[in-house]
């Protein structure tokens, strides 16, 4: 039946094709090379060196027309315009991990001098961002990190151990330091809220918060009606609870409508990280007195700073380099090539209309 | 071979001018358009949607379509993730993942065929059943470290050339042979003309339909896996979205979607003029916005052109004696007939009441 043959034929042909690919070593995961080098190794940092003028600074967000991205970029764009160069803002519509990819290869082409990208997926943009390095680009990656062995420097919002501290340091001012406090968290198996619960509890332990107890801690799994009966439950069963603090944006926003419409409104204090838009009735209407999330638009300001220092040879990735940043200081590169924001913003009714997020 | 010239409907013809006048004037305005980095980074764009187009051509020559090849993508590349991340060799990997595919596709080929369903609602049903799949095998994770000699061969070249092209280059010979010079691959154009009369004339419709989804499903796994290996990343949302730049690939080729007509240079043209477009747009830092809106004009152009052409030549051919009109090719669509026949309704024509 020559007929069949022929359509077997496409189906053998990629069969064939497929197993031709390798020289059939039969390659495991545990026997793989991992590609990837950094080429940062030869290069001295020469802390001393003017920031170069004219540097052109891309960023590529994990998608375009995202609120929270936009702001991060703002910052970015701000910083550029501060060390005179030129910016520029390219990204996918979607953030898909290989739509980034496409992106990277148009700003190798242009030649960019400084990448500053929030990766979607760290491995899938890693082959790009090596050809990019090895064109002289900078790889400055923020927000969401690439694989460490294809970027320069990464830009970190916010430390667990920092995110903790100030967790219990908002729950103390608000409890006049004593009293009961409990904590409203995402899920039982969220990783981020998890450690940094931790940290908090590592916190409370210390003598000067010796007159904070946490009574309890709930889980409101990001939900935010189950979040709002955890709120209403926690008040029910301890009824001298001074502060309820929420790591979640879903939980402080739930935890701050419960309470605003009921009566232990002004007795009860909400805290926690949640964003100015969702929070800012509450905080308009004396529910909420003061929370607190890293700020983006600073994100990418000093993303921006460390990728023209990079590009200034002032700093080349290693730990222990520092470099200034405008507005925000002084910056040293902690391990891993990790730069870390600093202190997460605290937002309250004096601030908090100078931010749109 | 006349009647390969005659295959040259003038639309896979104009598609390809345009391509070529495209690539004249982006070399010339666009910097670094022409560098053989950025040809290769174009090739390496477009090879999925190429490779995935070339058994949707004959799927939609036939008037079927498949819309489940980017879900099949992406359960072929988590699978290969899940298995990789499980320990199997690479090459045992890349055997499973094709079988799979040709498992795929199967479904979608005894749906359409034993069951007789429109392959739209079943590939639409499949579409979401495969992504779905695939986010059961990995859900939002991603596994990487793929081995690097394999990675690096999908992403590589040699003196200019990505390694790429070469698959893709067997594929097109096989796949535009088959479809131009085999009765085989003259048998779609019947089925898609006229399903009832390919029957009739002895072809095995419900048994080509079949395998073609079974080829279909293959390749779209083979792009999982060339994918998994360019982005070295396995993902259950790779590839999402693509099934419609395929089939908008396809159609700008020339290939029409009632079926019976089109080209596989036609279409190789379609994907080449797309992809050459979205990166010769987005260095010259044309925003998005302004890329998806030319994308969707051309595709509108690309429906539109050749129906008006057909109009054009049909109303031609009505002035002309009706010998003339044989040797037209006949337009896509039945034309409407200038102007209706007289009803005849004399009540004298009837025949007359025998009274008995």
């Amino acid at each position: 039946m020559s007929r069949r043959l022929r359509l077997i034929a496409p189906v053998a042909f990629s069969a064939v094709l497929a197993l031709g690919l390798s020289a059939c070593s039969g390659t495991t995961k545990d026997s793989a090379a991992t590609g990837g080098s950094t080429d940062s190794g030869s290069a001295v940092a020469n802390p001393g060196a003017a920031l170069k003028e004219g540097l052109k600074i891309a960023f590529l967000p994990k998608q375009l027309n995202n609120p929270y991205s936009d702001i991060e970029v703002s910052g970015g764009k701000a910083a550029v315009d501060e060390i005179k160069g030129t910016y520029k803002l390219v990204g996918p519509n979607d953030a898909s991990a290989s739509s980034q990819v496409s992106y990277i290869n148009t700003l190798i082409q242009q030649q960019q001098d400084v990448i500053g990208i929030a990766a979607n997926d760290p491995n899938a943009v890693c082959p790009s961002l090596n050809q990019a390095r090895a064109a002289g680009i900078k790889i400055v990656a923020f927000d969401s990190d690439a694989s460490k062995d294809c970027r320069d420097v990464f830009i970190n919002q916010a430390t667990t151990q920092g995110i903790g501290e100030q967790l219990v340091k908002m729950a103390s001012t608000l409890a006049g330091g004593s009293g009961e406090i409990a904590i409203l968290s995402a899920t039982p198996n969220a990783t981020n809220q998890n450690a940094w619960i931790e940290v908090m509890n590592t916190e409370l332990k210390k003598p000067e918060n010796a007159n904070l107890k946490l009574v309890a801690t709930v889980y409101g799994n990001d939900d935010d009606q189950k979040s709002f009966q955890e709120a209403q439950g926690l008040l029910q069963t301890h009824p001298d609870l001074k502060v309820i603090v929420s790591p979640t944006t879903v939980g402080i926003a739930a935890t701050a409508r419960y309470v605003s419409g009921s009566s232990y409104k002004g007795k009860v204090a909400v805290t926690g990280l949640g964003t100015p838009n969702q929070m800012r009735d509450y905080v308009k209407d004396t529910t909420v007195n003061q929370f607190a999330l890293w700020n983006p638009a600073d994100i990418g300001y000093l993303a921006g700073y460390a990728g023209a220092a990079l590009a200034s040879g002032q700093i080349t990735g290693k730990e222990g380099e520092t470099f200034k940043a405008g507005k925000l200081g002084e910056y040293k590169i902690g391990a891993g090539g990790e730069i870390v924001l600093g202190p997460p913003t605290i937002f309250d009714a004096k601030n908090i209309d100078q931010f749109n997020f | 071979m006349s009647d390969l010239l005659k295959r040259f409907t003038g639309w896979d013809v104009a598609v390809i001018a345009v391509l070529v006048l495209f690539v004249v004037v982006a070399s010339a305005t666009v910097d670094n358009f022409a560098s053989a980095r950025n040809l290769s980074f174009l090739v390496l764009d477009l090879a999925p949607v190429l490779l995935i187009a070339l058994p949707m051509t004959l799927i939609i020559v036939t008037g079927e379509i498949d819309l489940s090849v980017a879900s099949t993508l992406g359960l072929s590349s988590a699978v290969m993730g899940a298995l990789w991340d499980g320990g199997m060799s690479i090459e045992l990997i890349v055997v499973v993942c094709l079988v799979l595919g040709a498992v795929l596709g199967a479904v979608n080929g005894l749906f359409v065929t034993v069951f007789g369903l429109p392959s739209l609602a079943v590939t639409i049903g499949t579409l979401a059943l495969y992504r779905g799949l695939a986010l059961v095998v990995l859900g939002d994770a991603a596994v990487a470290q793929f081995p690097g000699t394999w990675t690096g061969w999908v992403i590589g070249g040699n003196a200019g050339i990505p390694n790429i092209v070469w698959p893709l280059l067997l594929l097109l010979v096989v796949f535009g042979v088959v479809l131009h010079a085999t009765p085989f691959g003259r048998s779609l154009f019947v089925m898609g003309a006229n399903k009832e009369a390919a029957r009739f004339g002895g072809i095995r419709v419900a048994r080509t339909t079949f395998w073609l989804y079974v080829v279909c499903g293959v390749v779209s796994a083979l792009a999982g896996i060339l994918w998994t290996l360019r982005y070295s990343s396995a993902r259950a949302d790779n590839g999402s979205g693509l099934e419609l730049a395929v089939v908008a690939a396809v159609l700008l080729g020339g290939v029409s979607i009632f079926g019976g007509r089109g080209t596989l240079w036609g279409v190789l043209g379609g994907v080449t003029l797309l992809a050459a477009l979205q990166n010769a747009l987005r260095l010259a830092d044309v925003s998005n916005e302004a890329l998806t809106v030319v994308t969707g004009l051309l595709l509108i152009i690309s429906v539109l052109a050749p129906n008006a052409v057909g109009a054009i030549r049909s109303a031609a051919s009505r002035r002309r004696p009706p010998g003339g009109a044989a040797t037209s090719p006949a337009p896509p669509d039945p034309p409407a007939p200038a102007s209706s026949p007289p009803v005849q309704s004399d009540p004298s024509s009837s025949p007359a009441v025998r009274s008995s």
